[in-house]
């Protein structure tokens, strides 16, 4: 069994996902593909990719479905990738030490020449984001593109994992969530930013922000509708008659 | 730039695709970059692709080719293509699927001689276009958008999630950012919907219905912008009264042919065009001359403050409740003149009156393809035009704005032109925009001079050709049988026709008397091996968008944003592998071999030896103007005007593949009628003349077909079509219930939805795209679903009284309780895009076009015409009216109907069973 990193720097890299404005078109879910295919843990292998069960390594996978009925029901788009929690149980359950929380910031990864392909990470991971390479027989993950963010040969904007920087509608935010200062710690506190499943106690890093409250204008004006300034059609033409006519 | 208009930058390692990403500088995404951009790595190495011209040796159909040279290809193409040029020219139809190189298939065409070609628009949106195009002068999606930074308040109609797919989101984006409300009307709350601050969960076609409720809400409450009315819109033009003469219906005019006024200082008319009058909107005038006069506002507000248009009285068809529409009225009267805003920035208008400041309504709205693809959708894209300029919200701060090189004159000048002889070309482009019915396209005797039946009676305004009526009308000969049909990335006997199986068995039929098929030669273009191929007698394999030069041009569809004009470029990143050319390259390859004007030079050598890249640089459709409109000049340092720069592309990418230009800040609104603007589109090339562009909201062109069709004018439609055109061409909108004659009168209505990740492609051949949409469901209401004693899972038969299907439900609640919808852009035939013959996409994905007529009854004659809108021939598929009945899951668990799997073809790549892409990248040591 693997054991956690006994100090910490209290830098928690981790991503905040908006759920208010994402549309479900899964670009974050490709990109991150389409980078890792290359990356850090290449390739993401695809079983039968022209065949009857394409199936194949995705370290971001969006799910849709729909709460509530009617007038309070909503259609969710839930984009989910590894949260990268400080108390990962992927990491205390792996036999070999292959999976790992780096201590300088926060991010859980796996070490592909310790894996033995056991599987037990996935078992222990509640939140379904392990990612098992059967050609390979290792485990890969999410790494927050850790060959983008601390790569000098980008740009310092571009330090971002590809998830973020692909984002057509602004719904995937990256930073320290263990800085209280940070743009993303801001954000999550400003919108109420959320755990999933807190419950489970793993301490997730990445939040997920609420929906914001519908905007409805209902303060404004009265919800009956416009006031109508003539009873009809005979009425509003005398009306105007009378006032639009005068130059 | 990606295959359809982002900007992108292309990683390359070892000559292989390492990364694509967004350009974070390009105008139109900013860096970002959809799923399907993303996945272009897939579509990069897909097996699908096609290695090599083939020539067809086995029935039509049964996909037995061989393998041949570019030279004979090309001389086989020469070789049917030459006679028909000497003969009869329009025995070529040329349509292309793919919309981007219009400026160059719409002039290979009109030099080869034949006006019958075309794009997509006549099946995707060409009401959207001709509505806007004849109302405002600029349109939803193409040539206008929502002034994203500023505008407090959208509703989206109909938006079937593709269009305009990155710019939407990152507008959507801003505006939730802001606080700004965001309404969407859509049958399905998915996507976009799904994030709306409200989901108004309209019936199918009832959009124009739901649109004059509001504006008769904002008339009886005077939220209406008459200022606006009456400087900028033909509110004030006063229309004759004259019924049954010749005249009636059409504007009072002065001796030099300018409408006229009522002023109401002098009390007396007035032209409209002096810009000196106070214009009356409403009363009852007599000219001098003794005809009576009455100004357009007031016809429009006779007819939209019947009562009939009340919420109450609309609630129960648009399945919308009354509260619902009497509070978004209220809304967008709120937003629109409560919450005003003022862009402060001096300019003049075209009457030479100086203004202070810019007046902005930030009301905004977008509409596509879902209250388009109607046959009521061009009344309806006109109605919501309208209710737009009732508020004030068009070309102005936070509202509706256009995209330069528009607005255009109303309707843009040029016609639609005919075949004018052998071996010449045409006079002009084959697509245009008739004035009166002396511009269509028809015969002494009324018969439609091209293979779509566009501009003729059928569908006079159909700016964007009827590419979904060649097959059949070629097929029967109706106008006339062709020789060659010509395509170019068009799925037509599959997703891209109705009827597709009726469309199939066309296409293999074959003369009785002489054995040889109907349409005697296909020639299609593709890069993919989709369910097209095999109908072709002669394939031209493409490259793939990242193997060739590409423009995206402003006498085209341009990339250009409410901010200014915008062209762009697409460079080649990889050399094809593969016995491949660039269309575009092929195009003008065979326009040299033909000897076509404009492609042969003096001697009779190519024009064009280097291609495409050299026609987009030197082609010149008017001296000065080409292709793109950067760095032109011998200086290279000309914008919009000027000779060709040899060194043009370089300077595109070196900019990045795109030039965008910055409209001054005095010209940024109301630029049809910005003097300002109007002199900068004049000398940038947009404009032919700085006269003022007044938006129409009553349209006396349409009236000008009424009248033919009422029996005035030298041009009338044939008898039996005359009560189709007059009640068609009304010069203000009506509504009408489209739907209930496409499928009988049955309960339920039927449409698709594209998903994100198939951004305007149907890309079931890429490995990555598929597992993300691999195969698609009926999704019905679960209320009406229990109706029907349906469960999530069930399967059902699905039928329309044209066809019927047998498919999977899954139960859903943000959906219209009258529709059931499913995803399109998956369903494929067993084997195409080389996928295996037990692919989901063919077992369990399905297309509901087989439910789809392409014709549909006059109902007041026996005639038949195509299922399309009768104004502008836009295919009406989501028409579609079906009933559903449970049926026991079929044995074998597919959905029907089922087609003969697509065999391989002589060169098909091998499918692998496992990918390891990019296993090749990984460094040593990484771990």
């Amino acid at each position: 069994m693997t054991s956690l990193p006994t100090q910490s720097t209290g830098k928690k890299l981790g991503l905040v996902i908006d759920l208010d404005t994402c549309v479900g078109c899964h670009a974050c879910s490709v990109n991150c593909k389409e980078w890792n295919s290359g990356g850090h843990a290449a390739p993401l292998t695809d079983l039968e990719p022209y065949g009857a069960n394409p199936d194949g390594v995705w370290f971001n996978r969006v799910h849709s479905f729909e709460v509530g009925e009617g007038d309070t029901g909503r259609t969710v788009y839930f984009p989910k990738s590894c949260l990268h929690c400080d108390e990962p149980a992927c990491v205390t359950v792996c036999p070999t030490g292959a999976s790992y929380k780096r201590v300088e910031d926060g991010i859980v990864l796996v070490d592909e020449d310790k894996c033995i392909g056991c599987k037990l990470c996935s078992w222990a991971c509640p939140y379904g984001a392990r990612e098992y390479d059967p050609t390979e027989g290792v485990m890969k993950k999410c790494t927050l593109c850790i060959d983008r963010i601390y790569n000098e040969n980008l740009p310092e904007a571009e330090r971002v994992p590809v998830c973020v920087s692909t984002c057509p509608a602004s719904a995937r935010h990256f930073g320290d969530l263990g800085d209280p200062n940070s743009e993303v710690s801001q954000l999550v506190a400003s919108r109420g930013g959320v755990d999933l499943m807190p419950e489970m106690g793993y301490q997730p890093v990445n939040k997920y922000l609420p929906p914001r409250p519908k905007v409805t204008n209902d303060s404004v004006h009265l919800a009956a509708g416009l006031t109508p300034t003539a009873p009809d059609s005979a009425g509003k033409f005398l009306q105007w008659v009378d006032r639009l006519l005068s130059p | 730039m990606c295959a359809c208009r982002c900007g992108i930058r292309v990683h390359l390692r070892d000559e292989k695709i390492r990364f694509i990403e967004g350009n974070p500088d390009h105008p139109v995404n900013g860096g970002v970059l959809c799923a399907k951009g993303s996945a272009a790595i897939m579509k990069q190495y897909s097996p699908a692709r096609l290695t090599g011209p083939l020539r067809r040796v086995g029935p039509r159909g049964s996909g037995e080719f061989e393998a041949i040279s570019w030279d004979e290809a090309l001389q086989t193409a020469v070789g049917w293509l030459a006679p028909l040029r000497r003969d009869d020219p329009r025995k070529l139809a040329f349509f292309t699927g793919r919309d981007q190189s219009q400026a160059l298939t719409g002039w290979w065409a009109s030099q080869f001689g034949t006006p019958n070609y075309a794009a997509h628009g006549g099946f995707c949106s060409v009401n959207m276009a001709a509505a806007g195009l004849y109302t405002t002068g600029f349109s939803f999606w193409e040539f206008g958008e929502p002034d994203w930074d500023r505008t407090k308040y959208l509703v989206m109609f109909g938006v079937a999630e593709d269009h305009g797919s990155n710019p939407l989101k990152i507008g959507l984006s801003k505006l939730k950012a802001r606080g700004a409300k965001f309404v969407s009307v859509n049958p399905v709350r998915t996507g976009y919907s799904a994030v709306a601050d409200q989901w108004i969960g309209i019936r199918p076609g009832t959009d124009g219905l739901l649109i004059f409720s509001l504006i008769r809400e904002l008339l009886l409450a005077d939220k209406v912008d008459f200022e606006f009315l009456s400087r900028y819109t033909n509110s004030g033009w006063l229309v004759v009264k004259n019924p049954g003469q010749a005249d009636d219906g059409l504007f009072a005019r002065d001796q030099d042919g300018d409408p006229l006024v009522w002023d109401k200082k002098s009390g007396a008319p007035v032209s409209a065009m002096a810009g000196t009058g106070e214009p009356a909107l409403i009363g009852d005038y007599v000219l001098t001359d003794g005809r009576s006069v009455t100004p357009v506002f007031q016809l429009l507000a006779k007819r939209l403050l019947d009562p009939q248009y009340a919420p109450d009285a609309v609630a129960e068809t648009t399945g919308i409740s009354a509260d619902v529409i009497r509070k978004l009225a209220a809304d967008l009267a709120h937003v629109a003149f409560e919450q005003e805003i003022t862009v402060a920035t001096p300019w003049t208008d075209w009457t030479g009156k100086r203004h202070e400041s810019f007046t902005g309504r930030p009301v905004s709205f977008h509409a596509m393809r879902g209250i388009s693809a109607h046959a009521n959708g061009f009344h309806t894209c006109r109605a919501l035009h309208i209710l737009q300029l009732l508020l004030g919200s068009v070309d102005c701060p936070g509202g509706f704005r256009s995209k330069p090189p528009y607005p255009k004159p109303i309707p843009p000048p040029n016609r639609p032109t005919g075949q004018k002889g052998t071996e010449q070309p045409l006079d002009g482009s084959p697509l245009g925009f008739p004035l009166c019915p002396e511009d269509l396209l028809i015969d002494q005797d009324g018969t439609p001079e091209r293979i779509d039946k566009a501009y003729s009676w059928e569908a006079p305004l159909a700016a964007h050709g009827a590419m979904h009526n060649v097959i059949r009308n070629a097929w029967r000969g109706d106008p006339y049988p062709i020789d060659t049909l010509f395509l170019f990335m068009a799925n037509m006997s599959w997703n891209s026709s109705m009827a597709t199986a009726e469309t199939i068995a066309m296409l293999e039929d074959r003369d009785e008397s002489t054995g040889e098929y109907k349409i005697p030669h296909i020639i299609y273009s593709d890069a993919f091996n989709s369910e097209m191929v095999p109908y072709a007698d002669l394939i031209l394999p493409d490259t793939t968008f990242l193997e060739r030069y590409d423009c995206i041009s402003l006498l085209d569809r341009p990339i250009s944003d409410r901010n200014g004009p915008a062209d762009a470029v697409r460079q080649p990143v990889l050399k094809p592998d593969r016995d491949v050319r660039p269309f575009q390259d092929v195009l003008l390859d065979l326009g040299a071999r033909l000897g076509l004007p404009g492609m042969v030079t003096d001697e009779g050598e190519p024009e064009y030896p280097g291609g495409f890249p050299d026609y987009i640089v030197n082609h010149e459709r008017q001296p000065g103007i080409g292709l793109l409109a950067g760095w032109r000049g011998e200086s290279g340092l000309e914008h919009g005007r000027g000779a060709p720069n040899e060194n043009q592309l370089d300077a595109y990418i070196a900019n990045g593949c795109y030039w965008s230009s910055k409209i001054p800040d005095d010209c940024q609104f109301y630029r049809g009628v910005n003097q300002g603007y109007l002199d900068y589109a004049v000398r940038m090339g947009f404009l032919g003349s700085a006269e003022p562009i007044i938006h129409q909201i009553y349209s006396e062109p349409l009236q000008r077909f009424r009248l033919a069709a009422q029996g005035h004018g030298d041009v009338q439609p044939p008898d039996a079509m005359r009560s189709r055109v007059e009640t068609a061409f009304d010069p203000l909108p009506f509504w009408n219930d489209s739907t209930v004659t496409a499928g009988g009168d049955l309960p339920l209505h039927a449409i698709t939805q594209r998903p994100m990740a198939m951004y305007h492609s149907w890309d079931g051949q890429n490995a990555w795209q598929r597992q993300i949409h691999g195969d698609n469901f009926l999704y019905v209401h679960h209320e009406t679903a229990a109706g029907y004693g349906i469960s999530d899972g069930d399967w059902v038969k699905v039928s329309s009284g044209h066809g019927q299907i047998t498919v999977q439900v899954r139960l859903m609640d943000g959906v219209n309780r009258a529709t059931v919808w499913t995803w399109n852009a998956i369903g494929k035939r067993a084997g195409a895009g080389n996928l295996s013959e037990d692919a989901p996409e063919s077992n369990s994905g399905f297309l509901l076009n087989h439910l789809i007529p392409d014709q549909r009854s006059d109902p007041e004659s026996d005639a038949s015409y195509s299922n399309s809108d009768p104004v502008t021939g836009q295919a009406a598929w989501y028409d579609l009216r079906v009933q559903i009945e449970k049926v026991d899951a079929p044995a074998d668990s597919k959905t029907q109907p089922q087609f003969a799997p697509l065999p391989t073809l002589p060169g098909q790549m091998t499918r692998p069973d496992v990918l390891a892409y990019g296993a090749e990248f990984r460094k040593p040591g990484d771990a």
